[in-house]
């Protein structure tokens, strides 16, 4: 393994050197018939679940056939993607917000090869590389973060959790049966870097145990007053601690009963870890929504306060998402998202028809903003 | 031969989602092989160490990723993610296994050409694995060592005309849906708007000099498919101030259900909802109640209309957007840390989207909430904390914005106002001897 050099010379890092030029002009990679009709496209239908069809002012077409995909992916499946675009696309291909895979072609008569092409390639394990559909009143690709592939603060994992729910959902990802879109968001922690706070169903990972202190190495690794005040609570004040040698250090204290486990300490001091099997694990919420369609943008609420992490499944999960997935299905109505169907029927009757506990967790006792969550109000159903 | 067992994973390759699984088992197959003599600059096996190391998370049900680290490209506080192994004896070949994040362009449009280029650097000088994409909108590159980051930095510089994202205190990388490159709705070219934004701020986004991260999402209609609303400290999502367009034939195709026609642009195809019903499935669900049908003719009473979307989405040969465009300007979302969820408030109800002008009107009111923010925001406020902490007002006088109904969704329910004292006539400064003349102690 020899170094080869890319031309970078790090005795004069200044030399040649080429910075602040930001991405590449989207121009340059716009497929033909996009640059052509950008600005000009009059109306658009879903022709099946994953094919679209965009119709410009010049009687131009677009269609695209939208494929899901593990966001973690290697350059081998970038390049077969690749392959795929330049066969059918004249080497052009775009990513949707949702990580899911966009191929245009520019007439009809090129859709059906390019579909029968992504319906055949299969990982040797099975699984499908490029499973058409994502649009409209289903489900489409689950946002996510990185979890234990890659991440020092996950309760849980996030592509893991993401498979084992989308296989479970699939059929919702490949058809249009739904009441309206439903959005399945995933967070490996409460940092939510996938920001799955209005989604119609996130699934996020949470830990239960308050941080451990490693008083040997805290104040040589973390800046004690940062520690102290990345606590929202302040449950950590400066502590002297006496270790089992008989050496006094500087380190820290925490009111256990504060602490709300949001690990933003350990964020801040790698000597407060948090991560525990049996602490940690998954929440549940939903009715979650940014589009402002009908009614407006709303958070998601806590359905489910913990579900333990059961690899590589998570079967209670994925079975309490399935239960909110069909009494939605079943009882919303046409264009009515999960947040708007539950407000109607009254979150007492989510619950019922969901058939998922309600515990004492799911009230809010957070800050002054809990009260408006609370009934005030005799108009309740039994 | 795997070079680690990894029986709990190898349970996520069946079913019928692409798996993660095999898409890494490929990838190390692939190096492992070494085809196309790739002269790898990082471990070869660092991909069978990845599955590994995820394996034994999988069987603890705790990570094993430490803390980052300072790492970066020379000038930059921003673009990379120090990461290591806590089990480096284990899975030496992601000891040092850093990200770089990789601004991707506008509308993540594509040719193969380009991203052949990314992936025949990432092939040699790290791990060939990547997300496509982050959850701010970069290309992440997952998993290389400390030398072999200013090697990648430049070859993206000189080979490839292309830069890295922001991380940290800094502006991210701004993401945008694909707008009128593709869209009806959109009521600006988002496009050209983030790639422009990317490029006005570069200092911002690579050189840390915020209190905490700040993010812009640009959504070109307000069905906010980037989610701007929820997840950007400033969010622009387009919008319109004259009339929607009506047509009338076309509507009238809706209502006779005419197979070019479908509702919702065919999004409920796969169910049988019964015949297309405008009364009740457009009229009915409106919102503000601005719409009936007069004989043949849809009628929009457009003054009362929120423009949520609903009887455009549902029938989008007959109503299309009006023409006089622009954007409004939220301000302040962020996920729950620490203080709670924040949804986008309204800060500038429309704004024009002008490229003729490099989009002044837009970059004033950006430049004056940072001013604020910078001088006033604490070590890790967002936005939408500071503006919580002094009040929504200050903004509005930072940004030299009128108050205006639109900024509530309903007026304060308690009198408790800060008047200041040039509001007050005659000032606060009194006289309490002269006062005591007439009222006595």
């Amino acid at each position: 393994m020899a170094f080869i050099s890319s031309g970078y010379n790090p005795a004069k890092p200044m030399e040649n050197r080429i910075s602040d030029i930001g991405p590449r002009h989207f121009e340059e990679f716009y497929p033909e018939v996009i640059k052509k009709n950008k600005g000009k496209w009059t109306h658009h239908e879903i022709l099946e679940s994953g094919v679209l069809v965009h119709v410009s002012e010049t009687g131009d077409e677009v269609y695209t056939v939208r494929c899901g995909g593990a966001r973690l992916m290697g350059t081998a499946h970038i390049n077969e993607i690749c392959d795929i675009a330049d066969k059918h696309c004249d080497g052009h291909l775009r990513f949707t917000t949702r990580n899911n895979i966009e191929f245009m072609v520019d007439s009809k008569d090129k859709v059906e090869p390019l579909m029968n092409d992504l319906k055949s390639r299969k990982f040797p394990g099975g699984s499908q590389k490029f499973p058409i559909g994502g649009t409209g009143a289903g489900i489409t690709n689950i946002v996510h973060t990185q979890g234990w592939l890659h991440c020092h603060t996950p309760a849980t994992d996030a592509s893991g959790t993401v498979k084992a729910t989308m296989d479970e959902l699939f059929d919702d990802f490949q058809s249009m049966k739904l009441p309206a879109h439903l959005r399945v968001s995933m967070a490996c922690c409460l940092n939510m870097c996938g920001a799955v706070h209005c989604s119609d169903i996130a699934i996020l990972g949470y830990h239960r145990k308050p941080p451990m202190l490693d008083h040997e190495y805290l104040d040589k690794l973390c800046e004690i007053p940062l520690a102290v005040s990345s606590c929202p609570t302040a449950a950590i004040k400066p502590a002297k601690v006496t270790l089992a040698n008989g050496e006094e250090v500087k380190s820290v204290a925490v009111k256990n009963e504060r602490c709300m486990f949001c690990g933003n300490c350990y964020t801040m001091c790698p000597s407060m870890p948090l991560a525990d099997t049996e602490g940690d694990g998954i929440v549940l919420m939903a009715g979650g929504k940014v589009s402002n369609r009908i009614s407006d943008p709303k958070f998601s609420k806590v359905v489910v306060a913990f579900l333990p992490n059961d690899m590589p499944r998570w079967p209670s999960m994925t079975d309490a998402i399935n239960k909110m997935v069909n009494a939605y299905s079943n009882g919303a109505n046409k264009y009515e998202r999960l947040g708007d169907w539950a407000e109607r029927i009254g979150w007492e009757k989510f619950f019922e028809v969901c058939e998922l506990d309600f515990t004492h967790h799911l009230i809010d006792d957070f800050r002054q903003q809990a009260y408006m969550s609370w009934r005030q109000s005799t108009n309740f159903k039994f | 031969m795997a070079k680690h067992e990894t029986p709990l994973l190898d349970q996520l390759e069946s079913g019928p989602w692409p798996s993660f699984v095999s898409d890494m088992k490929q990838q190390a197959e692939v190096r492992a092989k070494n085809e196309a003599n790739v002269e790898f600059q990082i471990p070869q096996d660092c991909v069978d160490d990845l599955l590994g190391v995820l394996e034994l998370s999988f069987k603890h049900g705790r990570t094993h990723w430490k803390h980052g680290g300072i790492v970066g490209v020379f000038g930059y506080g921003g673009g990379v993610i120090g990461r290591y192994c806590d089990q480096p004896k284990l899975f030496p070949g992601v000891e040092h296994f850093h990200t770089m994040r990789v601004n991707q362009p506008a509308g993540k449009y594509y040719t193969s050409e380009y991203l052949r280029q990314i992936t025949k650097i990432w092939d040699m000088r790290g791990s060939g694995m990547t997300n496509m994409h982050g959850a701010t909108g970069d290309i992440i590159l997952l998993g290389t060592t400390t030398p072999q980051l200013e090697e990648v930095f430049y070859e993206l510089t000189h080979n490839m005309n292309q830069d890295l994202g922001g991380s940290g205190s800094n502006l991210r990388t701004p993401a945008d849906c694909l707008g009128s490159s593709r869209c009806e709705y959109s009521c600006y070219d988002t496009n050209a708007l983030v790639h422009f934004l990317t490029n006005e701020f570069q200092d911002e986004l690579h050189r840390p000099a915020f209190p905490y991260k700040f993010k812009f999402k640009l959504d070109g209609c307000p069905n906010g498919c980037v989610a701007s609303i929820a997840r950007s400290d400033m969010s622009f999502i387009g919008t319109w101030k004259d009339d929607i367009k009506i047509d009338q034939d076309a509507v009238n195709k809706y209502i006779e259900c005419d197979a070019g026609y479908p509702a919702n642009a065919g999004a409920h195809k796969d169910r049988d909802w019964g015949p297309f019903d405008i009364q009740k499935e457009v009229i009915g669900l409106c919102p503000t109640g601005c719409m009936k049908m007069n004989g043949k003719e849809l009628e929009i009473d457009n003054s009362n209309c929120t423009r949520c979307m609903h009887c455009i989405n549902t029938m989008p040969r007959a109503l299309k957007i009006g023409d006089v465009r622009g954007c409004s300007i939220l301000v302040g979302a962020k996920a729950p840390i620490l203080d709670g969820a924040q949804m986008g408030s309204l800060l500038v109800p429309f704004i024009e989207v002008n490229p003729e002008n490099d989009y002044e009107a837009l970059t004033d009111v950006i430049e004056n909430v940072w001013d604020w923010w910078m001088e006033e925001g604490k070590n890790r406020e967002r936005l939408g904390e500071l503006i919580m902490r002094q009040g929504f007002q200050k903004i509005l006088e930072v940004t030299g914005i009128k108050a205006q109904p639109q900024h509530v969704a309903y007026p304060r329910t308690n009198p408790y106002i800060f008047w200041k004292e040039d509001e007050v006539e005659g000032g606060w400064e009194r006289d309490v001897v002269e006062y005591r003349k007439h009222h006595l102690r």
